[in-house]
């Protein structure tokens, strides 16, 4: 069970993803922004950062990527795709998800242990969870904030594409109160939160986070 | 192709030898009269307009420590007598250095330094902070590690004062936007409020770094032929300050008439050049290496020439530029970002310029080293620089500043504030601590520290607010390193020696709490104007107390920064030694956390109360008072608690410093940590015992009566004082037959302030 974590210029949690997809119970592999090969993986995590400096407009430029070619013809064809933060705001811009991120409603970069609830635990990385499962792990960000027109985000209500929901504050002005997304057939998944920085109780707020990832490869192994 | 009216302008050291009436602007780039003369004795000949700006950038203050050097003398006499006596452990690399380097075990290394950044921070608060991450960043990069945390001590005007409230964002943003796009974790720092920071807010920058023992590298160009490499960012015009001066006084030039003297950063171009330089560290093709700061190329040419085996051929039209209009004074002076320099063997240049290619960094062979003792720079085939490097570098003006304890230190020293009117009764007490919870410096600062990444890379075990930052370093042995910063400047004001060893005492005392030993001292000594004598015996008082403390712990000095001039009119800041303590965890599942863990656990206190409340938060909120003595220091008893501290982990289930504030205030956030409450008897008078700030002291949980009975037996056997407070219970901060404050009050007190201030 191989997990790419791809690397663009800015990424900075993609060391973290890879140790999270190792406590999840697969074998990291390393991607480069740069290449047009998956190098055989079974799915791909976008890990969070500034790809790019987050220039232009968050993940913006990283969409035209050579790898994401690749990625966004594998999530076409059933592959599932993580995508955490910045690597969330890369999905959207590649089209594999509908919305867009943007700034915080408070206008400043946010660092908090954030309770979200589960909404579906029916997609290839939440399978782990109940639904409505209360769970708490990193969210870090300065343009956080989930929007999509009305008709959107009715679709995404009626066909339970939100994935998670931030409880408790809304901490960034998201569009009801959206903290995940996930693509119509399920393999691709957006998350605004981190959580890679909740697999260990050393070194973040618990271990919630472990699911995402041990929902994939229980979810590789059934296929 | 330059402009035919630069090169006919051009100062070359064929003009100068030609022309030595040439009149050149050296007061207005800040020399003195008798430092031109010198440079001209160096040279045999006036400089040219290249050489003169780089002798008076690097001759500055803040390149050539001129006043202050013949105080940090002592650090590093301090750090070779404790290597002699095998007190210390192995220093890979100490002052002098861009970081100093310490092993710590199992083939590990760190290296740390913390630097000022004050004045750019107040002219524009965003860029000056960012770029101060930046700088730090560079430097122990330069060193061969990779960084691994930050810390920001920052310290601003009053709260309520409208200034702050256009710099505290600025910086607070800027010191996040930039660590946090370089994905390097804010584990701790300090935020404290006082007036006179009004108009000169410190901002002082901390970075940890870590390298395998074989990885070091030092600044240095050495090997004939070695090919000198500048890469990273372009070079614009950004930082020039008074050169400008010298390039509008040489050249009719018609380019942008004012350069903004405040850097401006980019972190995702840091981010490139950590990562390709790490991967050129690993690919062993970096021989020697150093960062371009203050001063850029200046200083980069200079020093790695002063520190190899021969001499520097330069062309320095080579160097990219941001603005082609910008003349060799220029470039030579530019302090544009995010730049590197690197010497290498000829047959890795390919190999280094890929790997530079690969993280779309450019990089440019801009010279040589050269079996001279000369450093030589050409402008297009026409020699402007000639120099010898050392005498650029290290030969700078040593200033005697005269020093001396000003009269008035008797009178404040007179001015104690147990003369002062303690609260009368048990509900003033109870104002009291909520009055001081939610005052500036003893509220909850954690409008600031949300504003920092403190999880990127996934190791931080222990951050703000807890009393130390802890990071992880080897996944598997589970190896790690912890970091205070501290200062009480109150304290130096009232006594300068003291405050400074005050300010160690409590920064090693924080490491200590969460389970590290200490090993190494940092320092970013902040101080007024040194041609002040009352100024300058503050800083040779605070160096004095510094060394003597080290020497009497046992821990050195291995590099730091000073910064002087930091005085609005007459008016100096406090005297502002900031003193950041690494120490090493070889588990850190073992550490101690901050806060009460449960209920029902033991509360106690180590460490002596004495009726100690000069320089207090009590006066200072109450009182607005500031005189006395400060708190006594006892090194041998600080020595003692920290080996129980590190002795005691795993049988303490928390332990949190006492420090501003007193045991009071380590109460309330001891409580609010993880919403526990507490319920403690006092035995002696109140309201010494809750608000007296003595040094030396620790508030600590246990589980149980065997862990208790182990604490005591560990206490006696380390000489520290023990006293049973109470227990850990309940939803409120309660103090036997006084008084009772339910955590929520507790909570909105602590909590509301920051955000209240500067919404």
């Amino acid at each position: 069970m191989k997990i790419g974590v791809v690397t663009f210029p800015g990424s900075l949690d993609d060391v973290d993803a890879r140790r999270a997809v190792a406590l999840g119970g697969a074998e990291p592999v390393a991607l480069w922004h740069g290449d047009h090969d998956l190098r055989g993986v079974d799915a791909v995590v976008l890990p969070g950062g500034f790809s790019y400096g987050d220039y232009l407009r968050c993940g913006a430029i990283a969409r035209f990527a050579p790898v994401m070619t690749e990625v966004v013809t594998a999530a076409r064809g059933g592959m599932p795709v993580l995508g955490i933060c910045n690597g969330f705001q890369i999905l959207c811009e590649s089209h594999l998800l509908p919305g867009a991120l943007i700034r915080n409603d408070h206008r400043k970069f946010g660092c908090l242990d954030q309770r979200i609830s589960i909404e579906n635990n029916a997609t290839a990385w939440t399978s782990a969870y109940a639904a409505g499962q209360e769970l708490t792990i990193v969210l870090k960000n300065g343009e956080g904030s989930y929007v999509a027109d009305q008709h959107t985000l009715d679709l995404l209500e009626g066909e339970g594409r939100v994935v998670a929901r931030y409880a408790g504050a809304n901490p960034n002005g998201s569009q009801r109160a959206i903290a995940g997304v996930t693509n119509e057939a399920g393999n691709v998944v957006g998350l605004m939160p981190h959580p890679e920085h909740a697999v260990e109780d050393l070194c973040g707020p618990g271990t919630d986070g472990l699911g995402f990832f041990a929902s994939v490869v229980a979810a590789l192994q059934a296929a | 192709m330059p402009e035919t009216s630069t090169l006919a302008h051009l100062d070359t050291v064929a003009n100068a030898a030609t022309d030595p009436g040439h009149e050149q602007p050296w007061a207005e780039l800040g020399l003195k009269a008798d430092e031109y003369a010198r440079i001209r004795e160096i040279l045999g000949r006036r400089p040219t307009s290249s050489e003169l700006a780089m002798y008076s950038v690097m001759w500055s203050e803040h390149c050539s420590y001129k006043s202050s050097k013949v105080h940090l003398k002592q650090f590093s006499e301090l750090a070779d007598q404790l290597a002699q006596e095998g007190r210390t452990g192995k220093l890979l690399a100490g002052i002098g250095e861009n970081a100093g380097v310490i092993d710590i075990g199992q083939g590990y290394a760190v290296t740390f330094k913390v630097e000022s950044h004050n004045h750019p921070s107040y002219v524009e608060p965003y860029q000056g902070a960012a770029t101060g991450v930046g700088g730090i960043v560079r430097d122990i990069l330069a060193m061969g590690a990779r960084p691994v945390a930050v810390m920001d001590p920052l310290r601003f005007g009053p709260l309520d004062a409208p200034d702050t409230h256009r710099v505290l964002p600025g910086i607070v943003a800027g010191v996040g936007g930039y660590g946090n796009c370089l994905g390097l974790p804010n584990i701790g720092g300090e935020a404290v409020f006082d007036e006179t920071y009004l108009g000169n807010p410190l901002v002082n920058a901390l970075c940890v770094g870590v390298l395998r023992h074989e990885d070091l590298h030092l600044a240095k160009a050495s090997g004939v032929g070695n090919q000198v490499i500048l890469y990273g960012a372009r070079t614009g015009g950004d930082g020039i300050g008074g050169v400008s001066v010298l390039a509008s006084e040489t050249f009719d030039s018609t380019g942008p008439a004012k350069r903004p003297s405040v850097q401006v950063g980019d972190p995702f171009m840091e981010k490139l050049l950590i990562e390709c330089t790490l991967e050129l560290f690993a690919a062993g093709i970096v021989a020697g290496i150093q960062d371009l700061g203050g001063a850029g190329l200046s200083c980069a040419t200079s020093e790695l020439a002063s520190a190899g085996d021969g001499g520097m051929h330069v062309e320095l039209d080579r160097v990219p530029l941001r603005d082609s209009s910008l003349a060799p004074e220029e470039i030579l002076m530019s302090e544009s970002q995010e730049r590197m320099m690197a010497v290498v063997e000829p047959d890795d240049v390919a190999a280094f310029l890929a790997i530079c290619e690969k993280w779309e960094v450019d990089a440019t062979v801009i010279g040589e080293v050269t079996d001279g003792d000369r450093l030589q720079i050409d402008w297009h085939g026409e020699r402007v620089v000639d120099v010898p490097p050392r005498s650029v570098a290290h030969d700078g003006p040593t200033y005697q500043r005269p020093f001396a304890r000003p009269d008035s230190q008797d009178v404040l020293q007179a001015d104690g504030a147990e003369t002062l009117p303690p609260p009368s009764s048990a509900d003033e007490l109870r104002d009291t601590l909520l009055r001081l919870v939610a005052s500036p410096n003893l509220c909850d600062k954690s409008w600031i520290t949300d504003q920092y990444d403190r999880y990127v890379q996934g190791n931080t075990v222990l951050a703000q607010p807890s009393d130390s930052g802890m990071i992880r370093v080897d996944d598997d042995t589970n190896l790690g390193v912890a970091v205070s910063t501290d200062c009480n400047g109150r304290f130096a004001l009232l006594d300068p020696y003291a405050g400074a060893q005050l300010a160690l005492a409590e920064s090693y005392r924080n490491v200590s709490t969460g389970g590290a030993t200490p090993l190494a001292i940092s320092d970013c000594l902040n101080f007024g104007s040194p041609e002040d004598p009352a100024v300058m015996w503050q800083f040779a008082e605070a160096c004095r107390g510094l060394k003597d403390a080290c020497l009497e712990l046992g821990i050195p000095v291995t590099g730091g920064n000073v910064s002087l001039y930091n005085q609005t009119g007459e008016t100096a800041i406090l005297p502002t030694p900031v003193v950041a303590v690494l120490g090493v965890i070889e588990d850190v599942t073992r550490r101690t956390p901050t806060g009460f863990p449960a209920a029902g656990q033991q509360v106690l206190l180590l460490g002596e109360t004495r009726e100690e409340l000069s320089g207090s938060e009590w006066a200072h909120v109450v009182h607005g008072h500031l005189g006395g003595t400060p708190p006594r220091v006892d090194l041998a008893a600080e020595r003692g608690l920290s080996e129980l501290l590190v002795e005691a982990t795993g049988v303490l289930s928390s332990a949190h410093d006492l420090s501003d504030g007193g045991l009071a205030q380590a109460l309330a956030e001891s409580c609010l940590r993880n919403g526990v409450g507490v319920r403690v008897e006092l035995a002696g008078d109140p309201f010494v015992e809750l608000f007296s700030e003595s040094a030396g002291r620790v508030l600590v949980t246990v589980d149980g009566p065997d862990d208790e009975e182990r604490l005591f037996d560990l206490a006696a056997e380390h000489g520290v004082p023990i006293t049973s407070l109470g227990q850990t219970r309940g939803d409120s901060l309660s103090v036997t037959g006084l008084f009772d404050v339910p955590l929520e009050e507790l909570r909105t007190a602590w909590t509301v302030t920051l955000p209240a201030a500067l919404a």
